[in-house]
């Protein structure tokens, strides 16, 4: 990608705010001999949000997921908060304690009533006090607008609920970063509007998001930047009041056009 | 605004949504076809059985001379002994079903394990005990142990009855070892992603999260196994324990008519599908409460 700034290397791993929280530089990755990620860049800052948009198997999708080492990437470097995701003696679950993730099908753990669903993490990965982990898991809910909801299990849950308790679910692990891999494609577009508000609410919180998504309005409201991609590329990017007015490229758009 | 379709299949080409490497990814399986065939018992089938009993009975009574007890009579004489058969059977079966879990079990989980080694040896060792005879695997096993062990100054002995048990537990555990790879395997991928993602160790995600799924989608297959391995433990008999089926060899030798025969073995068998027909009934209604929605 041509217009990224490619002027931020650093090479210590201690990192300072001025610094991108999450760097990409030039991210291969292929399923056998289909190369789905042909080397893409950008930088996050801290308090950020972009939104990752672009048509189906663009590679959106597994972009979002290296960044927490969900899946690997063949070459180039991503680093959260100065260290290296690309590395072989990475430290995943030290890595997954700052970068909570929020996938379109929930995944929520049907055994456990939404309030443990909050609660596992915390007490098991962080080893943090029962009662203490108790009483924030309830306020994670309540902020998520689920209260009355603490005991229920996910199948008694609508989508949008679901969805919400994912949310919190993720939050409980006090990450710096958040990722939505396309987190309201599985939703009714009723339910989207409460998932959306969810996310703006942490938004104006300060946290650092990216987001993979199809909802435009959602991403031009939200967002700090916008990417556009396309097979495996980026193609166009900029701050979302530019972009979606003065877009350049024509496959950007026709996709455009399309959507919108 | 336009929506895409939701996918929820996870065996895609698609690369996006394929799993991570190094996850079990399959699709899900039906539990069913990870065991042995279903038991599918009916209530018309124990009547039959009964049935046969009673015209068996009422034929042979026939043709008794009238100097001979009658054959209910007979029955009824020798049942106390051959229930006391029965219970052995069931004995053998608690026994070698728990010890068979167990280490099915281990099996089970060894088989999705990430270590080469074990998962190659662990599949073999499934592969082999499930694929094999049981008949073949109890005169294995007797021939092959010795009736007695010594270890320092002391002699343990090692019964016949221990043995056969241990013959009919090593099919078991192969087979629960299937049942619980099979249901690992079931579990959508992004139950392990999730988890993974929230930095769950992999054997935490095992035991919190994946293995808490599989017990409901285990309890038919195994019970349907337990039920086959009840009615496999008269198998024991070939090799001379004193269960059920050898107790009616030697009451009918006893009684030297060889109109007791069908009698006897009838009665065996009505024994036998008044304990398995509830199990094999409460399977089915298991497996249809836990259907997997797919």
């Amino acid at each position: 990608m041509s217009q990224s700034p490619a002027t931020n290397e650093f090479q210590s791993t201690v990192w300072t705010e001025d610094q991108p929280i999450v760097s990409v530089r030039d991210v291969h990755k292929s399923f056998g001999s289909l190369e789905v990620l042909k080397g893409i860049s950008l930088d996050v800052m801290k308090r950020e949000v972009i939104c990752v948009i672009g048509p189906s198997g663009s590679g959106k999708s597994t972009f979002i997921r290296c960044i927490n080492a969900l899946t690997t990437i063949d070459q180039g470097s991503i680093k959260v908060k100065g260290q290296e995701v690309h590395d072989p003696k990475l430290d995943r679950l030290e890595l997954r304690k700052k970068v909570g993730i929020v996938f379109q099908q929930f995944n929520l753990f049907p055994h456990k009533t939404a309030l443990q669903n909050v609660m596992m993490a915390p007490i098991h990965v962080l080893k943090q006090d029962k009662k203490e982990v108790e009483g924030r898991a309830y306020q994670l809910l309540k902020k998520v607008r689920l209260e009355g909801k603490e005991h229920a299990y996910p199948g008694e849950l609508s989508g949008g609920q679901q969805q919400r308790v994912a949310i919190a679910r993720s939050l409980a692990m006090n990450p710096d970063i958040m990722l939505f891999d396309e987190v309201t494609s599985a939703l009714d577009p009723e339910t989207v509007k409460e998932v959306l508000l969810t996310i703006n609410q942490l938004v104006e919180d300060g946290m650092t998001c990216i987001l993979v998504t199809h909802e435009m309005g959602f991403a031009r409201e939200v967002a700090d930047h916008i990417y556009f991609t396309d097979r495996g590329v980026i193609v166009e990017h900029g701050p979302p009041a530019t972009f979606f007015k003065e877009a350049k490229d024509p496959r950007t758009k026709e996709f455009l056009s399309q959507i919108l | 605004m336009s929506r895409r379709p939701v996918l929820h299949s996870a065996s895609s080409d698609l690369p996006v949504l394929m799993a991570p490497r190094g996850l079990p990814h399959r699709a899900p399986v039906h539990e069913r076809f990870t065991g042995l065939p279903m038991v599918r018992l009916e209530a018309r089938h124990g009547l039959g059985l009964l049935l046969l009993f009673l015209v068996a009975s009422g034929v042979a009574q026939a043709q008794v001379p009238p100097e001979n007890p009658s054959i209910i009579a007979s029955v009824i004489r020798w049942a106390p002994l051959l229930l006391s058969g029965f219970v052995f059977n069931l004995a053998i079966s608690f026994i070698a079903m728990a010890g068979g879990t167990i280490v099915g079990a281990f099996l089970g989980i060894a088989q999705i394990s990430l270590l080469p080694p074990v998962r190659k040896g662990s599949w073999f060792a499934t592969q082999f005990f499930r694929n094999a005879p049981w008949l073949v695997l109890l005169f294995f096993v007797m021939f092959l142990l010795p009736f007695q062990f010594r270890i320092g100054g002391f002699t343990i002995p090692f019964p016949d009855w221990v043995k056969a048990t241990l013959g009919l537990a090593l099919p078991v555990m192969a087979n629960v070892s299937e049942i619980v790879r099979g249901a690992i395997q079931s579990i959508p991928s992004g139950q392990w992603e999730a988890s993974e993602s929230l930095a769950f160790t992999r054997r935490q995600t095992l035991w919190m999260i994946i293995l808490p799924q599989c017990i409901k989608r285990m309890m038919p297959p195994w019970m349907n196994l337990y039920s086959i391995l009840t009615m496999g433990t008269v198998l024991a008999s070939v090799v001379g324990v004193n269960e059920m089926l050898t107790l009616t060899q030697q009451a009918l030798a006893a009684e030297n008519r060889a109109a007791l025969l069908v009698p006897f073995y009838a009665f065996d068998l009505v024994v036998f599908f008044i304990y398995c027909y509830p199990i094999a009934r409460s399977t089915v209604y298991l497996e249809r409460r836990y259907a997997v929605k797919i």
